[in-house]
């Protein structure tokens, strides 16, 4: 029987995927699904969500950018280390059919790739694009690659260093004016989903962003990650939602609760 | 006929008895929105404090065969940060908002009560089981008549709102907490906070909650809840509102028949999902409807008969 408690599992492996971001694979029989997170506890330190970015037969994998002191530890564990899991936890992405275009910024990409996995088994056909602050911050740019082929991906920098400078946004309204797509996947900064899901919903283009908020529990009972004005529990009702209640959570873009549940500005 | 399932506290009238207990979900006023939207007949959100407090780190919750575990730590942005998070839910809910409020010291839940007194709540729930940092041992103010009672007497003066004393259930005899607080001008009771417990990983020995210690909660504290519920009836003149483990209808007849006027319901969000409040109320009705009830006064305190 599912307990919500975390068990105790062994690190398999960490590999680095780019500056400041690694991922460490887990041995773990959760099947796990795009989108989902789960919850890795250091005992008597904290426990804290991640994104599930590999999920194979009996491993699961999380990328872990350093930002502050829970990831930078996590970041500094090595093969055989123990960690707590528990999970899996919220809302998947649905795959839709016809032409897709996922958009990720930053370790945004880690629920992305999964799914753009699924879509490469259905062989539905998937854009990436992929931003980053600078080229050393890219992530899965081969893993995408491998999926979807090169000529599917286009990759954005901040400053240049990689792909073509700008925003994911403007790649995105340029592909929104060339071609019909049928659906949009989006995970990465706050700032990222509000402007995705804005441009999708007045072209009138379906799609889903993955939002995140401070989270404790994972399992709906805190209420920490419930959003303005309507209430939603990240953890449970998503974190994936649909634009049409992206629309809705007025909160996206502009602020987000600290660990007292303050509010304070994005 | 279809049984009525109003409540009515201290003239405040319920739609349903069920309600959103405090720390579950009711963090900002949009949360206990969607509580009420859910079917609760009333919310009641975390309680609040003097300051802002970020509370334990994680894991604050953890579950057990028959139950969970927590000890989150009072999170809460402050009174002044809080105000317009209850507002909120006053303006919008549609329901009766039932603002809860904690403090360190006595001074404290009386600042703390006046400041939400502004909001002009017809009900404020005091959560007593926190520790009273005045205390050598830090012992809960819920856990001594006469603290629990120099608190509510002070919260009194400070207030317009009727005033609900929240108390624990680990105490030698609840019935003699019920008088002090009855007697210090308590209008109303809610029975009962979390009782002590705590687990263990076994292959670590690390305790799993990170504050190590924590409340009991759901179906484990269903039967020491209506114990004190009964033992409360008995004991004074004032309603009582349930809380512990209730999770389906029948676990709210229960409690209202041991004595309650209406129910608390937290975990059982867990177990049955945001709409918990709907199904209970469902199937207290259905209940109600085959054995003869009309009102949910009609039941209250049967059991004592
Ligand atoms: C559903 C979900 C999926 C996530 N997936 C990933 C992922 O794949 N890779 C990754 O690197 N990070 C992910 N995060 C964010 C990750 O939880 C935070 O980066 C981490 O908790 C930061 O902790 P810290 O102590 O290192 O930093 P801090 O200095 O404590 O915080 C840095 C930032 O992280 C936020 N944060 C801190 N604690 C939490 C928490 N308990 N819940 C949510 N946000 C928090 C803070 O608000 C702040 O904005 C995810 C968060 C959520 C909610
Ligand atoms: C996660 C969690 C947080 C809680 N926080 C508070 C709180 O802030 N104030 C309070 O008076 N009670 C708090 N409680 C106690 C509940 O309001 C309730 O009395 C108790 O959980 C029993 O009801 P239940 O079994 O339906 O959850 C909390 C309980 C839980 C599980």
């Amino acid at each position: 029987m599912k307990m919500e408690r975390p068990q105790i599992a062994a690190i398999k492996r960490v590999e680095e995927e780019a500056d400041g971001i690694k991922t460490i694979f887990l041995n773990s029989s959760m099947k796990a699904r795009h989108g989902q997170f789960i919850m890795l506890w250091l005992p008597r330190i904290d426990e804290k969500p991640f994104a599930v970015s590999y999920a194979s037969k009996g491993e699961i994998g999380i990328t872990v950018a350093a930002v502050g002191p829970f990831s930078e530890k996590l970041s500094l564990m090595r093969a055989g280390e123990k960690i707590g899991v528990r999970g899996p936890y919220g809302r998947p992405y649905t795959l839709a059919k016809g032409n897709l275009v996922m958009i990720g910024g930053g370790y945004g990409s880690a629920s992305l790739a999964m799914l753009a996995e699924e879509a490469a088994r259905k062989m539905t056909r998937v854009k990436f694009i992929l931003g980053a602050r600078s080229k050393s911050r890219l992530v899965y740019v081969e893993r995408i690659k491998r999926l979807i082929g090169e000529e599917n991906l286009t990759i954005t920098t901040d400053d240049g260093s990689a792909g073509r400078k700008g925003l994911v946004t403007d790649a995105l309204k340029e592909m929104i004016a060339r071609e019909k797509i049928d659906k949009i996947y989006a995970c990465g900064p706050d700032k990222m989903l509000k402007a995705v899901a804005s441009i999708g919903h007045e072209a009138g283009i379906p799609g889903e962003i993955s939002m995140e908020r401070y989270m404790k529990c994972g399992f709906g009972l805190c209420g920490h990650c419930c959003v303005d004005p309507i209430g939603i529990r990240l953890c449970v009702e998503g974190p994936v939602i649909d634009f049409g209640t992206a629309m809705q959570v007025k909160e996206l873009g502009l602020y987000h609760r600290l660990k007292s549940s303050r509010k304070e500005a994005i | 006929m279809k049984p009525d399932l109003r409540a009515k506290i201290l003239g405040v009238e319920l739609g349903n008895p069920t309600i959103l207990a405090s720390g579950i979900m009711g963090v900002s006023g949009a949360a206990c929105c969607y509580a009420a939207k859910n079917g609760a007949g009333a919310v009641i959100p975390k309680s609040i404090g003097p300051k802002e407090r970020e509370g334990h780190a994680n894991p604050v919750l953890v579950e057990f065969d028959k139950g969970f575990l927590n000890a989150v730590g009072l999170p809460n942005s402050g009174v002044d940060n809080s105000l317009g998070e209850i507002e909120f839910a006053m303006k919008n809910s549609g329901v009766p908002v039932i603002p809860s409020l904690f403090g360190g010291t006595k001074e404290e839940f009386g600042m703390v009560a006046e400041k939400l007194d502004t909001l002009r709540p017809q009900l404020i729930e005091v959560n007593l089981s926190c520790p009273n940092t005045q205390d050598d041992f830090g012992l809960a103010f819920a856990l001594s008549e006469k603290d629990a009672g120099e608190v509510i007497k002070l919260v009194k003066s400070k207030v317009r709102a009727k005033v609900i004393a929240k108390l624990a259930p680990n105490v030698p005899d609840i019935k003699t907490i019920a008088r002090a607080v009855e007697k210090a001008g308590a209008d109303a009771i809610t029975a009962v906070n979390t009782m002590p417990g705590m687990a263990i990983d076994a292959k670590t020995g690390n305790p799993l909650l990170h504050n190590k210690q924590g409340g009991i909660s759901g179906p484990a504290l269903r039967p020491i809840a209506v114990n004190c519920i009964y033992e409360i009836y008995k004991a004074v003149n004032i309603p009582i509102i349930g809380a512990g483990g209730v999770t389906h209808g029948e676990d709210a007849a229960e409690m209202i028949m041991a004595g309650a006027a209406a129910v608390e319901i937290g975990t059982g969000i867990y177990y049955r999902g945001i709409d918990v409040f709907r199904k209970v109320s469902g199937e207290l009705e259905q209940l109600m409807a085959e054995n003869g009830y009309a009102t949910i006064k009609e039941m209250t305190g049967v059991s004592h008969r």
